[in-house]
């Protein structure tokens, strides 16, 4: 049987591209939870960022003000989330959960007039060298921006995270708010600060979605990607470089359903297409049985309100 | 001038106002949208809820979407009350579906008194069978229910695709994803000639009465509030965390799992793709809203079934998205969330002479 290389390339180029979403939102939840903050909301920032990039998309034409406009939409849904756990602070788990309810909702509303509508064409780099080096070019070039921006993100974060000023911050906000405060560090102010840009990131991922990866809007079309990505992130327990493992893993599980559909494997399109939720359920399982390790990787002050008396 | 102190203790006054203030500041806000999307607020206002309940037949809709949420909402203030997140109640409810309509359908064309007892036993432990699932892995394996209950959902709505579409499709039904009509004696029956409402309104309010006698009068709710208040309380006083989160989870399945059997066995009489509008979700909301108390619960549930009802009229009559319904529902949960802040704060008029 003869293999050819530039298949395999082109297969793992398309995980690749499935991992995208789930890399953009697992990092920007990674230093929202970093923080201290546990948003529960990611579904509903990644499906407003879906449809305000499409909707910009078709209003304006550019896709710069779509890509923008979707990661604005995401810091602007998350100010309410940041508003009510820090200022008002709710707890993070139901606000979490009312912010994906509202995202669902507002985006299938606004997402009416745009249902059916052919999305534009995104613009690929580095078209001209794909056919240069076997099974290397497909996986390496021509691919859009945001592809390349989520594959760099795990190491920006990690460097964020470890070597700068900032990213010590933010960690010791999560970890310790009281200490931080008492260093004279404005808790409320970071961790606002954490939950938008994990807003931003999400709604890029959302964007990537509808604009890049099945370029249309579909009611729902996130599908539950958020929810995954927040799985990523315990999986990763809070190290981004293991959230592109992880991105992989579940990227390829998508991307396996349709070559076993192709390859006319007889097995129940449903099953196949479980297997990631399956999956995500059997990879906690394994993670957690561990608790101590659990325990020393996660924020301390995770999912905990802060309040400060002046 | 104005400054915000925290209170000594939480208000108990305001504990049960907040949520008629949130439904306030929901009305207020929906307007608000209905006027930027071009309608005038006080007429879509009153189509979305007022004109849905205006008539019997309206009324009889109201119970119809309030029963499974009732039912849901009551077995979530279980899991939430001693700080157990449930948020997969969705895949509760069709799993129970599941189980009870493939039950309903061994009984195809019998006839029996005691089918339809067998039916609604199968849809309570299908619940239950699913909820044990995040259950267990989060006390024997740590394992985060919040995530795991969730994924579950997705995975039950599948395993129901399949079966409508596979196995248990109708062989005479041209091939449309639903099953065979159960027997009446597997349907829970009708209250009044002509009108939708069905006896499983009276699972709802046997599980109102329920769920009020352990909370208030036995130890186990005692427990409960206990562990939701402080883990370490509860393990300091002996009790034994792990049985009880299984049991509150079980609780929580099978209402969830009861909801499913009351709307397959209600008026649909069939297992088709879609049985519940995501009732397991909205419930979450309504057990906020009814703040976690029985009769909190009842009113929560109508207010929140009236979206739904509202969503579909203004819908038909002033082409209103119906996906409004579920922005009213976020809407609520916010807007209440945020009113707790009266809760444990309170503004303070500084300079005046009633400082104290």
């Amino acid at each position: 049987m003869i293999i050819d290389v530039n298949f395999v390339g082109l297969i793992i180029a398309s995980i690749m591209a499935s991992a995208v979403p789930l890399i953009l939102a697992s990092c920007g939840e990674l230093i929202t939870e970093r923080s201290g903050v546990l948003n529960l909301g990611v579904e509903g920032m990644m499906i407003i960022g879906a449809i305000s990039g499409f909707a910009l998309m078709t209003v304006t034409g550019s896709l710069i003000i779509a890509v923008f406009g979707a990661m604005l939409a995401g810091v602007l849904i998350s100010t309410i989330f940041a508003f009510l756990t820090q200022t008002l602070i709710t707890n993070h788990v139901a606000t979490g959960l009312a912010l994906t309810i509202f995202g669902i909702g507002i985006s299938a509303m606004i997402g009416k007039n745009f249902v059916g509508i052919p999305g534009k064409e995104f613009p690929i780099i580095f078209e001209g060298l794909k056919d240069t080096i076997p099974l290397l070019s497909p996986i390496l070039f021509g691919h859009s921006i945001v592809f390349y921006f989520a594959f760099a993100l795990p190491f920006i974060t990690s460097y964020f995270l470890k070597k700068t000023k900032i990213g010590l911050i933010v960690r010791a906000v999560g970890d310790s708010p009281e200490s931080a405060s008492n260093q004279g560090i404005n808790v409320k102010l970071v961790r606002y600060a954490c939950i938008l840009y994990g807003g931003a990131m999400c709604g890029l991922a959302g964007a990537y979605l509808s604009m890049i990866y099945t370029p249309q809007w579909i009611e729902n079309m996130t599908g539950g990607r958020g929810w995954i990505a927040l799985a990523l992130v315990v999986f990763s327990t809070w190290n981004p470089i293991k959230i592109l493992i992880g991105a992989m893993i579940f990227g390829g599980l998508t991307i396996i359903q349709f070559h076993m559909q192709a390859i006319g494997v007889r097995i129940p399109v449903q099953f196949l297409t479980a297997l990631p939720y399956i999956v995500t359920i059997i990879v906690l399982v394994v993670i957690s049985r561990d608790s101590r390790k659990i325990r020393l990787s996660t924020p301390s002050s995770l999912g905990k309100s802060f309040y400060k008396d002046n | 001038m104005i400054k915000i102190v925290k209170r000594d203790e939480p208000s108990r006054a305001i504990f049960f106002l907040t949520p008629v203030l949130a439904i306030f500041l929901t009305l207020v806000a929906g307007g608000l949208i209905f006027y930027i999307l071009g309608f005038k607020p006080f007429e879509a206002l009153k189509f979305f809820f007022i004109v849905p309940i205006a008539d019997k037949y309206g009324f009889s809709e109201l119970l119809l979407k309030a029963t499974p949420l009732c039912l849901i909402a009551i077995g979530l203030s279980f899991c939430f009350k001693s700080n157990n997140w449930n948020i997969g109640a969705e895949g509760q409810l069709t799993f129970g579906a599941i189980v009870s309509g493939g039950v309903a359908l061994l009984f195809y064309e019998q006839e029996g008194f005691y089918i339809l007892p067998i039916v609604i036993l199968a849809g309570a432990i299908g619940g239950m069978l699913y909820a044990s699932i995040p259950a267990i892995l989060k006390t024997y394996f740590n394992t985060n229910e919040i995530l795991v209950s969730l994924m579950l959902v997705y995975v039950s709505k599948l395993i129901l695709d399949y079966l409508v579409v596979g196995p248990w499709s109708n062989p005479e039904g041209f091939n449309f994803p639903e099953t065979r009509q159960f027997s009446d004696s597997a349907r829970l029956p009708l209250l009044f000639e002509g009108l939708r409402i069905h006896g499983g309104i009276f699972l709802a309010l046997a599980a109102v009465v329920m769920s009020w006698f352990i909370f208030y009068k036995t130890y186990l709710g005692f427990q409960m509030k206990v562990s939701g208040f402080s883990l370490k309380t509860a393990k300091y006083a002996g009790y034994k965390g792990k049985k009880m989160i299984i049991l509150v989870f079980l609780i929580s399945g099978a209402c969830a799992g009861l909801a499913g059997v009351g709307e397959i066995t209600g008026p649909i009489g069939q297992l088709h793709r879609e049985v519940s509008p995501d009732y397991g979700f909205t419930a979450i909301i309504v057990a906020f809203l009814g703040r976690l108390h029985p009769v909190g619960i009842i009113f929560a549930s109508l207010v929140v079934a009236i979206t739904y009802l509202g969503a579909e009229t203004a819908q038909i009559f002033m082409q209103i998205p119906k996906y409004t319904g579920q922005v009213f529902q976020g809407m609520i949960l916010f807007f209440l969330l945020a009113s707790d802040y009266l809760l444990f704060f309170k503004f303070k008029f500084i300079g005046s002479k009633n400082d104290y």
